[in-house]
């Protein structure tokens, strides 16, 4: 890591400020999921990626995380956080890479992330370019048939410029993964299906960070980082609640929350 | 007798000519020997993607080199490309506009003896749907040429359907096409028989048998069906009172719905629509089965005669 973890602390407790102010806003939203990916795209954008790279939000219900850190690098004015989801707005509810500067890849129908990664690794790759490849993906999403066409593709045409990461929160809409259709086993499963994998804690920025340094050194087949968060992640009464996987929080919870960040003016 | 062509192997011999071009990435789904990338796959193997039984896949694999500035083919069987993968398309293709071109063989009946789950009778109207996608459907081995260089040279998102069987060979150079300008093959005032794809054969056929007694027909070939000729379309309904569409396809969402669609807003004009009445296919021959469902070039003739009389 080239910066400090107080640098990165400070980038995700601003992400989770945005993240909460912007759904309080919107009126409507993805909290839950959004908050468990903050320390997986802080690391990506604030130390992984290099020009060129390209990042498909699998999961493009986390687009409000995505948002909050495309203004912070200066894609676009911070003032246009607030007018996500409404009427004209550059800002969809879920990434849409025609409207929005920075974003590589329309998404937000699940399952369908992945594959557009892999073409991309496979373009990169026929123009000899170095040019990496991530995509983040959400647990629930791979109950999708698609996602596993697109395991076999990556791993048949050896995409050793591709990362997927799993934000596996154990969360989705209905209930836990398990009670909805169980994901048992997902690191046996992409073992089987002959990629690299790795499992780290997907809030410890170092861990996240070193472990894709270890998976750029991986040659011949695509790497899986299944990263274990919490859903809600750094708000108390969102952590690992269901039921903030799709409700935006009323006046009096965005202050709540905002108190629990520090930070708050 | 003319020659007789498949557009599908017109479509995979054309495909080798413009695969000169480094910016063009073949994709099929373990179809090749039938969709005609072979021929492609064995000139320029390090551009050919083989995606196995795998056509979500493929759509969204073929979307990921679009947005790196490559412009992929994607070839499978027309209803596999717009029925399986129809949220593919619309999602990872057409909504973010990207330079796709999806080309689809084995559309409508004439695919034969697999039968109803395997015939497209509603690949037009699913493409039809979808905003950004160009829909064309080329008549003979020219014109899928000519719909190849026009898909090249128009960004955005085309679906070009394709058919499995060997049909004449219709026109040569002297004929003008222009994508998205309906080519009107024969003058005629008494009424205008709008055809599309293999449909414009039967449609010329038709025109002879009925010029014998008398009725002049213009005939339109809609090798665009979208954006679709509204000029053209509208000048027919005023100029000749009755038009007559006929698809290898359903009624239903078709050239002949998008033509009804047309003329009942801008210029209300009576309408017959032949094809597929709101029903699937079944294993037969291909001339069983145009014969069966009332494609042909006599079932054409008897149907403006009824309706003329």
């Amino acid at each position: 890591m080239s910066k400090e973890l107080e640098y990165f602390k400070s980038k995700t407790d601003m992400i989770r400020r945005d993240i909460i102010t912007m759904l309080g806003e919107a009126g409507s939203g993805h909290p839950g999921g959004s908050l468990s990916a903050v320390e997986i795209l802080s690391s990506l954008y604030y130390e992984l990626m290099e020009k060129g790279d390209k990042f498909v939000l699998s999961k493009g219900h986390s687009a409000p995380a995505l948002y909050s850190i495309l203004a912070d690098k200066g894609y676009f004015a911070k003032k246009e956080l607030m007018t996500l989801r409404k009427l004209g707005s550059i800002l969809q509810g879920h990434p849409d890479m025609k409207k929005t500067p920075g974003v590589h890849f329309s998404t937000g129908s699940l399952g369908q992330g992945l594959s557009a990664a892999n073409g991309m690794a496979i373009a990169a790759k026929y123009d000899k370019s170095d040019q990496r490849i991530y995509v983040l993906l959400g647990d629930g999403e791979l109950q999708e048939g698609q996602i596993w066409e697109a395991v076999m593709t990556a791993r048949h045409r050896r995409l050793d410029n591709l990362i997927a990461y799993v934000d596996h929160n154990n969360l989705q809409i209905d209930g836990s993964c398990v009670e909805v259709k169980s994901l048992d086993k997902i690191k046996e499963k992409f073992l089987s299906f002959g990629w690299g994998v790795f499992t780290i804690d997907g809030h410890d920025i170092k861990s996240i960070i070193e472990t894709t340094r270890k998976a750029w050194q991986v040659k011949g087949k695509p790497v899986c980082i299944i990263s274990n968060t919490i859903k809600g992640k750094g708000i108390s009464f969102m952590e690992d609640e269901v039921g903030w996987h799709g409700k935006a929080p009323s006046k009096e919870e965005v202050e709540l929350a905002l108190k629990e960040l520090k930070g708050v003016e | 007798m003319n020659e007789l062509i498949a557009t599908r192997d017109a479509y995979g011999e054309a495909l080798v000519a413009l695969g000169e071009s480094e910016e063009i990435f073949v994709f099929d789904a373990d179809l090749s020997c039938a969709t005609k990338t072979e021929h492609f796959a064995a000139k320029y193997p390090e551009r050919f993607f083989q995606m196995g039984i795998a056509e979500q896949d493929m759509m969204g694999t073929a979307a990921g080199t679009a947005v790196m500035g490559k412009t992929p083919f994607v070839s499978t069987f027309a209803l596999f490309a717009t029925g399986r993968a129809y949220e593919q398309v619309r999602n990872s293709i057409a909504y973010p506009n990207l330079n796709v071109k999806i080309a689809a063989s084995h559309s409508g009946i004439t695919v034969g003896p697999d039968g109803g789950s395997h015939q497209s009778v509603e690949d037009i109207g699913l493409m039809r749907l979808v905003p950004n996608m160009k829909v064309v459907v080329p008549a003979d081995a020219y014109e899928t040429r000519k719909v190849l260089e026009a898909a090249l040279e128009i960004e955005g998102p085309f679906y070009i359907r394709l058919g499995r069987n060997p049909v004449p060979v219709l026109f040569n150079d002297d004929y003008e096409y222009e994508f998205g300008k309906i080519s009107t093959l024969t003058d005629g005032s008494d009424l205008t028989i709008a055809a599309t794809g293999i449909m414009v054969t039967e449609a010329l056929q038709a025109a002879k048998l009925l010029k014998k007694d008398g009725i002049n027909v213009r005939v339109l070939n809609v090798h665009t069906i979208k954006p679709l000729d509204k000029e053209t379309i509208i000048k027919a309904a005023e100029e000749t009172k009755l038009i007559v569409s006929v698809e290898e396809h359903s009624i239903i969402g078709g050239l002949g719905a998008a033509i009804c669609e047309l003329l009942c807003e801008q210029r209300p004009t009576p309408v017959v629509r032949m094809g597929l009445n709101d029903t699937f296919g079944q294993s037969g021959s291909p001339e069983e089965l145009l014969e069966y469902y009332g494609l042909t070039a006599d079932n054409i003739v008897k149907r403006v005669k009824t309706v003329l009389a």
